[in-house]
């Protein structure tokens, strides 16, 4: 049995039918630029501040992007009946998860690198340490498309999956210290900060982008693979406990 | 023989409710075996738990040979499945939705060209290879759910009412594709409310009650016992009272059952007296307009056996598929 051939059958299906679809196309282009827009004309500074929304930007266009993805991708699937296909396969429960989930962390990737060309025309980018951002940005990427999963496998209907990721989104975003400093939350706040995944991976944009990390880069990268993997395993685990029970 | 599919003693609850209750048959290599029951009886439980889709409470299964007790997916590449309703990809063609479900057995590109190709000329679907799915009618959905059941050339093949909720001819065209498939060596396990649609496919027939097979063995076996039985179906118009007190009366020796909606059902062991039977009914007001002799039918075990009238099985099936 030849694995990669439904492995990238799977993904090349989704980004065909699902995120290469015009709407989602021009929603990935359209929500990042939005937020830069209004990160931008909130600053009130000149365009060489415009660096400085980058981490945040970028981080809220892959969370929203991820996230959103997997509530269709899944969870209407799963509705339609269409997902038992899936299921009956043989292939490795891992392997097909992994797939259906590839799709929205390319999705997630193509949307963080939105701010980033818009930048590149406002702003010197010469300064970012690309080794370090790249690897941040699929982190994320993965670990938001991750916690999309858990969220989207934890429901039955797209709008619950919707409704029960903003849950998640809203306080995630200013938690995590991407528009606040951790430091400076309150001090009964700061442990949730470092329960979320999003902390070491805005930790790990900032210091790519303007050196403002707080922590080792390794340690960011450890924690967030910990968050992968422990998000991946427990949505396989629910989904073997509530679709093959 | 081998068998293909072994099941023991399987059972499934779903929180208070028992859906299967302890059930054990098997399935020889080749054999088309029929799986009958009514709404809720535990048919699509026990496709579920025999594909993988649902893990048992209990009980051993074999599939293929392979114990599949413990790890329901085991044998999936030895199985295809059609279920109760289509679920393919409707924002796919025809054609990319059978390529799409080869591939997921691993299946190389042009093989799986080539057998998506093949397999909507014999389900007469190559005109409408390019259209998208979601566009198809009620037919040919069911048929390009069977194709791509067994695309992958399954030496197993689970088929969950193959033919509810479409029309006669695609129905019949159905049924001609399964028997096809059934003399290609194919396994098959068939659900279905239709009993005359297993007594002329199937050569097993299992009857599940409330999570319990009442009843298995082959068609003709099943209708042994009513082989020698005459049996003679009377319709009438103009009397609405249960007129099986008056006949009875008249005819000691003769077994009437009231069909409802002026239709009565003889049984005898000898030839049915009916120019008599005719002259009764119309001294009590009937209007006699058909009698006609019946096969004792697998309908009438069923009937027996379960207490439950095929037709309002069959009614009951289709109102829920119109309402999908």
């Amino acid at each position: 049995m030849k694995y990669w051939i439904a492995f990238w059958n799977i993904l090349a299906k989704d980004m065909r039918t699902y995120y290469l679809k015009p709407p989602n196309v021009s929603w990935g282009l359209i929500f990042p630029l939005a937020w830069t827009t209004m990160f931008f004309i909130k600053s009130g500074a000149g365009l060489e501040s415009i660096i400085t929304l980058i981490p945040g930007v970028v981080a809220v266009s892959i969370l929203f992007g991820t996230t959103s993805m997997l509530a269709v991708t899944v969870t209407f699937e799963k509705k339609n009946r269409s997902f038992e296909r899936l299921l009956l396969a043989p292939i490795p429960f891992e392997l097909l998860m992994l797939a259906k989930t590839s799709g929205a962390i390319l999705f997630g990737v193509a949307n963080a690198f939105v701010p980033v060309v818009i930048a590149a025309f406002l702003a010197d980018l010469s300064a970012v340490a690309w080794r370090v951002f790249v690897p941040a940005v699929i982190m994320i990427a993965v670990a938001s498309t991750f916690l999309g999963l858990f969220i989207a496998v934890a429901v039955s209907e797209v709008f619950e999956a919707q409704t029960f990721s903003n849950f998640f989104r809203f306080p995630m975003i200013f938690l995590c210290g991407l528009f606040f400093p951790i430091e400076k939350l309150p001090v009964f706040l700061k442990p949730l900060s470092y329960a979320l995944p999003l902390t070491y991976g805005a930790d790990m944009l900032h210091g790519a982008v303007h050196g403002g990390h707080t922590m080792p880069f390794a340690l960011d990268l450890a924690l967030l693979t910990a968050f992968c993997v422990f998000l991946f395993v427990a949505s396989l685990w629910n989904i073997k406990r509530r679709w093959i029970s | 023989m081998t068998e293909s599919i072994f099941v023991e003693n399987l059972a499934k609850h779903f929180e208070k409710v028992e859906a299967v209750a302890g059930i054990s048959f098997s399935v020889e290599q080749g054999e088309l075996f029929g799986f009958l029951g009514p709404n809720g009886a535990g048919k699509t439980t026990t496709i579920n738990m025999l594909t993988g889709l649902a893990r048992p409470n209990t009980g051993a299964i074999r599939i293929g040979g392979i114990d599949c007790t413990n790890n329901p997916r085991a044998a999936q590449h030895l199985v295809g499945v059609v279920p109760d309703e289509s679920n393919l990809y409707p924002e796919l063609t025809g054609f990319e939705n059978l390529c799409f479900c080869a591939a997921l057995y691993g299946m190389g590109k042009s093989e799986r060209q080539a057998s998506a190709r093949e397999l909507l000329d014999v389900f007469g679907l190559t005109g409408a290879a390019k259209r998208k799915f979601g566009g198809y009618s009620k037919g040919m959905k069911r048929k390009l759910t069977i194709a791509a059941g067994i695309i992958h050339r399954p030496s197993i093949l689970f088929l969950d009412e193959p033919t509810t909720g479409i029309d006669v001819a695609s129905a019949r065209q159905l049924r001609q594709l399964v028997a096809d498939l059934h003399r290609t060596g194919t396994t098959i396990f068939l659900t279905t409310h239709y009993i005359e649609e297993a007594e002329r496919l199937c050569g097993r027939i299992a009857f599940i009650v409330s999570g319990r097979i009442v009843q298995i063995d082959s068609v003709e076996n099943l209708v042994q016992p009513l082989k020698d039985k005459y049996v003679v179906r009377i319709s009438f118009e103009g009397v609405q009272d249960d007129l099986r007190g008056r006949l009875s009366e008249s005819f000691p020796d003769l077994d009437f059952e009231n069909l409802g909606q002026g239709k009565i059902r003889v049984e005898a062991d000898h030839p049915v007296p009916v120019g008599p039977l005719v002259r009764v009914l119309e001294d009590c007001g009937a209007e006699v307009s058909e009698a006609r002799r019946m096969r004792p039918s697998l309908e009438d075990i069923f009937v027996r056996i379960t207490g439950i009238e095929a037709g309002a099985m069959q009614k009951e099936k289709e109102k829920m598929g119109a309402g999908r």
